[in-house]
């Protein structure tokens, strides 16, 4: 056990404060609650504690059980060893960006080059040192939105066609907030990718349009029109998008986007139940000073050596706190350097490499899961990155439970958050699905017609 | 430190400058200096809003710190002087002309009595 104080140290500060022993700090508390018989099991060795952990751990099943097609927000992709050696190496091991620049130059600089690649990926001028993951990112947005017109503008509208889990986020962070107004995401205004009914609802009122890239249901949307239709009302425009997808498409910031942010797990980082992941955030230069968290900056020192330095801090905690837009304070150090090793190895080619066989890979298993008979693709004339909508004839619950019988994922059921798309399967396909693995789920999803 | 004689200040180191009712607004070349290099101005305020003395009129970041500028009196927002948001510097370099923040149509200007004259605001920076 860790002490901080010695015996000699209790004693001194009981008599301080007038204490006889540490037992009377603790007489607030009822008799019978104060220090109840925990019926613990016997001490156990370190082998034996090792030993019942591995038993207990071994009750998990994890993605390397399945051929997983499971995706909506969190991607399964080939992790090289290498980002983990280099990741717990001692010089890097903090979840925190270092407080003191001038002796964490290593560590700044790592920061500098994702912020650099997060950047060039999203077409964006500027990127900042990450949040803690999409869905808390795609809030900072509303947040900065809704500053940035110092609160004249209170609608925000959200595509239906978000991450139902960001929206949430969303309105839980917005939740103490009386004025602002979120709408655009209800089943009238609908998922039509000709995004009509959403941009009518475009007016001077409007702070922020939100929409994603590709979106919840994997399609490719061109969003140009809606963002000059936002532009034109002087409303900002937001894009939640999938980084593995963005090695491929057209990035946001050229077709006009005044804010970027997505979630970066795909980049480098395990499933793990849901965290710790990687939100990140880019904007274009005039909404530089608005961004909220970490910031490194590339400059030289005294002796013109290359330096890095955190960067416009004087905006947020440090020295106008009760004026700072946004209590984010901190940042997914390790999560950042994990993302930033990743793309690194990888580098452009082999990043476009991955996104190019998930591309593929998806495309195969969406043809081959409609060749079953008794399963469609509702959205098949509209573009789609590596996932797709699949409806089936079958009971979906019960679907994914028989797929699971046979070692496989089968996707996400988006009869849960879309009532309108009972019936329906959300498929994700990374390059970790091999052909094989896609005939052996086209495979067993004939034998459920069959059964 | 420059101290014009014609203006009116507040203890914040604003100044402002009235004629036929329309009051023009800055920062002193005491805050300038205090503040050293500006870096960003954020203005607070929009043309035509309504104001009233001691409303935030903008927030001035400079290398070192970040300061409020309070209105030193109420009114009715005319102009805000945009060109700072992309030349900041003009509030060290020339913070009683080029460098003004926002002209307002004062409803009451009786408020610049409670304000100081240069004489009794160059003793207040002396003590400083």
């Amino acid at each position: 056990m860790f002490t901080p104080h010695t015996h000699a140290d209790v004693e001194a500060m009981l008599k301080t404060i007038g204490v006889e022993k540490v037992e009377d700090l603790f007489k607030v508390v009822p008799e019978k609650n104060r220090f109840p018989d925990l019926n613990l099991p016997q001490p156990l060795s370190e082998m034996q504690a090792a030993t019942e952990l591995d038993s207990i751990a071994s009750a998990n099943a994890t993605t390397r059980d399945f051929i997983s097609f499971l995706g909506a927000g969190a991607y399964q992709h080939y992790i090289p060893a290498a980002v983990d050696n280099l990741l717990q190496r001692g010089e890097f091991y903090t979840a925190y960006t270092p407080y003191q620049p001038e002796i964490s130059q290593g560590t700044l600089q790592a920061i500098f080059e994702f912020q650099s690649l997060v950047s060039l990926l999203t077409g964006m001028d500027v990127s900042n040192a990450s949040h803690y993951d999409g869905a808390t990112a795609a809030a900072e947005a509303v947040i900065l939105a809704y500053n940035n017109f110092r609160g004249k503008r209170a609608k925000v509208l959200l595509s239906r066609a978000i991450n139902p889990q960001y929206r949430e986020v969303i309105r839980g962070y917005m939740q103490a907030n009386d004025a602002i107004r979120i709408v655009g995401d209800d089943p009238e205004t609908g998922i039509e990718p000709n995004l009509k009914n959403l941009i009518d609802q475009i007016d001077l009122e409007t702070c922020l349009v939100m929409v994603q890239y590709p979106d919840f249901f994997g399609r490719i949307i061109d969003y140009k029109p809606l963002i000059e239709a936002a532009h034109a009302q002087g409303a900002l425009v937001a894009v939640v998008a999938n980084p593995t997808a963005l090695a491929l498409l057209t990035p946001p910031g050229e077709i006009g986007a005044d804010i970027v942010v997505g979630e970066g797990q795909p980049l480098g980082i395990p499933l793990s139940y849901g965290g710790p992941y990687l939100g990140f955030f880019a904007v274009k230069n005039t909404l530089l000073r608005k961004i909220s968290g970490r910031l490194v900056g590339e400059t030289v020192d005294t002796q013109g050596e290359l330096a890095y330095v955190l960067t416009l801090t004087a905006r947020e905690q440090h020295i106008r706190r009760e004026k700072a837009s946004s209590n984010i304070c901190s940042n997914q150090g390790l999560m950042t350097l994990a993302a930033t090793i990743y793309m690194t190895l990888l580098g452009k080619t082999g990043f476009q490499q991955v996104a190019n066989l998930c591309y593929q890979n998806a495309h195969y298993t969406a043809k081959a899961v409609q060749e079953v008979p008794g399963f469609q693709l509702p959205f098949k004339s509209t573009p789609f990155f590596h996932e797709f909508v699949v409806l089936a004839d079958e009971n979906v619950p019960e679907l994914l439970a028989h797929l699971q019988d046979h070692g496989i994922l089968g996707g996400y059921d988006l009869g849960k958050d879309y009532p309108e798309l009972e019936g329906c399967l959300l498929m994700a396909v990374t390059e970790m699905i091999s052909r094989e693995d896609t005939d052996y789920l086209t495979d067993v999803l004939s034998e459920v017609e069959h059964a | 430190m420059l101290v014009p004689e014609e203006l009116k200040y507040q203890k914040t180191d604003e100044w402002v400058k009235v004629e036929n009712s329309i009051a023009t607004i800055g920062i002193t070349d005491y805050a300038q200096d205090s503040l050293s290099d500006v870096v960003f101005v954020e203005f607070a305020i929009d043309p035509d809003d309504e104001v009233s003395a001691g409303d935030s009129l903008a927030t001035i970041e400079s290398v070192k710190a970040a300061a409020e500028v309070v209105f030193p009196v109420s009114g009715k927002i005319l102009e805000v002087n945009q060109i700072l948001t992309d030349t900041p510097e003009l509030l060290n370099s020339e913070p009683y002309t080029g460098g003004w923040l926002a002209k307002v149509h004062v409803s009451d200007e009786s408020e610049l009595d409670k304000l100081m004259d240069s004489a009794a605001y160059d003793a207040y920076c002396q003590d400083r």
